[in-house]
């Protein structure tokens, strides 16, 4: 029996980045002055899976690395190095290490050198700072007093184990049966010369002379049988790399189920004379208090699918859909006395297609918790380069959001919450000067509203400056006024180019960035919303819809063409009246609606649409409002409104002007999906572009579209 | 001797190339039939607004939003009609999928090196850099058409320029 250890690096680069994931975590929450020993554990744990798992793929520099990081966080558990704030950022750096390493070897490519060697170097000068060792071991440093007593009491054993020259390992396999010891033999007799072997099915050793690492052994056999079968130890032996005596201890491994990483213990060696037995026996068997197990459970009740299958399944799910509205409409012209049951199959079919959909669309949501773990550091990183206290406080981390979003809400975010911890929030000094606490308070929240999912970064700092904005807008020559509405100046941050910081500082104030957080949410269907109050804060909303994929939709009919506009973005509908019409110099009108003059835009007008109704009191005004701007789009009927599977127009085609997507109909046929927005730009630019004095400017729409 | 012989005609062979032949008006053009997706018939076609007017717009093909371009309009043909005999061939071009509406599908005729010449300058309708050559088959003259450069070139506005 072969196995391609190969096959197995895809489930070890996962697991290697949940467990980087967690280290993070761990030390983020870590306690400089208190630490943990629980946390500090299961951030030597991780290192020590990821380094078994690096050993086995032969991904030798991410070995080297964990390596080092493990003994050192080893020596930081025991408590013989006093942790500090500095000494935290140095290990989150090396996490940061490992993480590129690993995404090196997944890419196929060798680690950065450099870096390697600089994160080892300094890795080795906190240990000898500290602690006074050097963590390559065998070097002469300076004894390991704390190493040996920690070691697991050594476990009655079986000694036929023969002594010799070489590596000698004894490999002891608990109650494992015939047909599978057949096949731990061989594979061991792949790894090395077997020696001897013996036993019966409870208790069966091979001796086995190797240059493999126990590790290795290990990981390969826990493909086979469970870790607490399999028991390696080092067979007497006179020579023993000193190497690694530090690190000897063993931690409790978890009871997993076979995976290439599965907790191997770190069997290398035993020094001379001092026969210890090195296992991954599941209960808790070293020092201190019996552990919790890190983890329970968690693993069996959940898969790991990837995406592609996902968006393939709810592809098919929308396809059906389609299906069963197109039979729906076939089935409607039947009579219902001759072809009742025909008919309630029919609706029985759908409310079981659209619980599938329902279901299926759910898979795609995950917690905004997988966006606002990250925050800790950026937030951590962010306030100690600006030298400002911060707490950070997340709501909402259990809102679930289509997992496309989550992947393009990060960037966004971390750049607000950045310029956050710039500009709003104040030094320490000047808050306790305007009589605030020392502490700025950083909120991020996410809640669901309507069809939306709603996530604001709100500090508690200084607040927006009317005056400063206004000035800089000046100053770029930005069309504003002294009447402006506080709404419409909060948006000035928004425009391209534009900082009120006054000065360039690391972290932000280039003015590049606020126009693109708002495209890339405009991008994603959303909007920005701002609130602030002078020294007491300001509030960033992000409203975004719930997914992607599904669309509450408004089906209307232009001449004979059928348009879905989106539900969220439709306020009310209304037929105009003649005295509610007002002509606006050439050919502009505006349409009165309680008090308010809004702007009408003729969907045929800007869509080209042939035999549409041109008298505008026999149209229906659909008011609409997309980016805070509302106005009347003219349209011939209202057909209904009905949930739409959207289809990329850009797959194979390219983005179209006023149109934000497309969908397939009941009857099989594309309607087009009308971008609010959009359309009121173009209405705008077609009007342009028949005044014969101006120059035509579809082409610069067009342009400015592709840009977006 | 034989199995010498059977191999060089197999050599002979993997040269050879074989081509969709369609209609335009009363010419004959042909492209590569590992382009081709499939072919079906001109319906239900959702006009695109502020397109170009050969783009007569977008289909659903099973699912999958589809622009179908008319190439008798793109090349200047005097006749455009739309009835029973109007097919869409269903070209797959750089992960793209497209549909070009032509007067009729003929045959597929396998042409070997030789019988593609290569194609002369052509006037504006026609840049010759979208044709691999021209094929002749006894009387006729087959136009092949390069349909990878043809659908992604900037004339046909199918697809977005890679923004800058």
């Amino acid at each position: 029996m072969r196995m391609d250890i190969t096959d197995f690096y895809d489930t070890f680069f996962e697991e290697a980045e949940e467990l980087l994931a967690d280290m993070e975590r761990h030390l983020l929450e870590l306690d400089v002055d208190e630490p943990d020993t629980e946390q500090l554990n299961a951030i030597f744990r991780a290192a020590h899976s990821i380094k078994g798992g690096a050993g086995t793929f032969g991904f030798d520099i991410l070995q080297k690395t964990t390596h080092l990081f493990e003994n050192l966080l080893d020596h930081t558990r025991k408590g013989e190095l006093t942790l500090r704030r500095d000494i935290v950022d140095t290990f989150l750096e090396t996490k940061d290490m490992l993480n590129d390493q690993l995404d090196a070897y997944r890419n196929g490519d060798e680690p950065d050198q450099e870096a390697f060697e600089r994160i080892c170097r300094t890795l080795q000068q906190i240990a000898l700072e500290e602690i006074g060792q050097d963590l390559e071991g065998g070097t002469g440093a300076a004894p390991k007093p704390a190493a040996p007593p920690k070691t697991p009491e050594p476990e009655p054993q079986a000694t036929d184990g023969a002594a010799g020259e070489g590596e000698r390992l004894v490999v002891t396999l608990l109650n494992v049966g015939e047909k599978d010891r057949q096949l731990l033999v061989e594979e061991l007799a792949q790894l090395g010369d077997v020696i001897a072997q013996g036993g019966d099915e409870s208790r069966y050793e091979v001796t086995l002379a190797s240059s493999v690492s126990g590790d290795d052994i290990e990981a390969v056999m826990c493909f086979i049988v469970d870790a607490d079968q399999v028991q390696i130890r080092s067979a007497p032996h006179g020579q023993a790399a000193q190497a690694e005596a530090m690190t000897e201890t063993v931690q409790p491994a978890e009871a997993t189920p076979p995976k290439p990483d599965a907790e191997p213990a770190n069997s290398a060696a035993a020094s001379a004379g001092n026969e210890k037995q090195v296992t991954t026996a599941s209960a808790p068997r070293t020092k201190s208090k019996g552990k919790p197990k890190a983890k329970s459970g968690g693993e069996s009740t959940s898969i790991r699918v990837s995406v592609d299958k996902v968006d393939q399944i709810i592809n098919l799910v929308g396809e059906l859909i389609i299906t069963q509205s197109m039979l729906d409409q076939t089935v409607s012209e039947l009579d219902v006395v001759s072809d009742g049951a025909l008919l309630n199959g029919m609706s029985l079919l759908q409310r079981n297609a659209r619980d599938l959909q329902e279901a299926v669309m759910s898979i795609r949501m995950i917690p905004m918790d997988f966006v606002f773990s990250r925050f800790p550091r950026v937030v951590r990183e962010t306030a100690g380069k600006l030298g400002k206290e911060i707490e950070l406080v997340t709501e909402g981390e259990s809102t679930e959001l289509d997992k496309s979003l989550t992947e393009r809400i990060i960037d966004p975010l971390t750049h607000l919450v950045r310029n956050s911890l710039d500009h709003g929030i104040e030094p320490p000094d000047v808050r306790e000067a305007a009589g605030k606490s020392r502490t700025g308070k950083l909120v991020l929240s996410a809640k669901h509203q309507g069809g939306n999912i709603i996530i604001e970064v709100i500090d508690d700092g200084a607040g927006l400056n009317r005056d400063r904005l206004l000035t800089k807008a000046r100053e770029n020559g930005l069309p504003v006024s002294d009447t402006m509405s506080d709404d419409e100046v909060w948006q000035l941050i928004f425009a391209p180019g534009f900082s009120t910081a006054k000065e360039v500082t690391d972290v932000s104030g280039r003015g590049v960035g606020m126009d693109v957080v708002k495209r890339n949410i405009q991008g994603m269907g959303g909007h920005v919303q701002i609130m602030s109050r002078p020294g007491e804060g300001t509030t960033i909303r992000i409203v975004l819809p719930l997914t992607l994929a599904i669309l509450d939709g408004m089906s209307i009919k232009v001449g004979s063409e059928m348009f879905i506009l989106p539900l969220s973005a439709v306020l009310e509908s209304l037929q105009p009246a003649k005295e509610d019409l007002y002509a606006m110099a050439g050919d502009d009108v505006v349409l009165k609606v309680r008090d308010e003059y809004l702007p009408v835009v003729a969907v045929h007008e800007a869509l080209d649409v042939p035999d549409a109704k041109t008298e505008l009191t026999e149209t229906i005004a659909v008011i609409v409002q997309g980016e805070g701007r509302r106005y009347a789009l003219l349209v011939d009927d209202l057909v209904g409104q009905q949930q739409v599977v959207v289809k990329n127009l850009e797959t194979n085609y390219r983005k179209v002007p006023g149109v934000s997507a497309a969908t397939i109909l009941g009857d099989g046929s594309v309607a087009l999906i009308l971008d609010i927005t959009g359309l009121h730009r173009l209405s705008r630019a077609k009007k342009e572009k028949r005044r014969p004095e101006r120059k035509p400017s579809l082409e610069a729409l067009t342009d400015q579209e592709l840009e977006t | 001797m034989n199995q010498t012989n059977e191999a060089a005609l197999a050599a002979a062979e993997a040269h050879n190339r074989e081509f969709l032949v369609f209609s335009l008006g009363d010419e004959e053009y042909a492209v590569d039939i590992l382009k081709v997706q499939e072919i079906r018939g001109y319906e239900n076609v959702t006009r695109i607004a502020n397109a170009p007017d050969f783009i007569k717009g977008v289909t659903n093909l099973r699912g999958v939003i589809v622009p179908i371009v008319d190439l008798r309009i793109k090349f200047h043909l005097d006749k455009v009609e739309y009835g029973g005999q109007t097919v869409v061939i269903v070209v797959n071009v750089e992960d793209r999928v497209v549909g070009i509406v032509v007067d009729g599908v003929s045959d597929v005729m396998t042409l070997s090196p030789e019988q593609i010449k290569p194609a002369p300058e052509f006037g504006v309708t026609l840049s010759s850099d979208f044709l691999s050559g021209l094929g002749s088959l006894e009387d006729r003259m087959l136009v092949i058409v390069d349909i990878d450069k043809l659908l992604t070139s900037d004339e046909m506005e199918l697809v977005e320029r890679v923004a800058e």
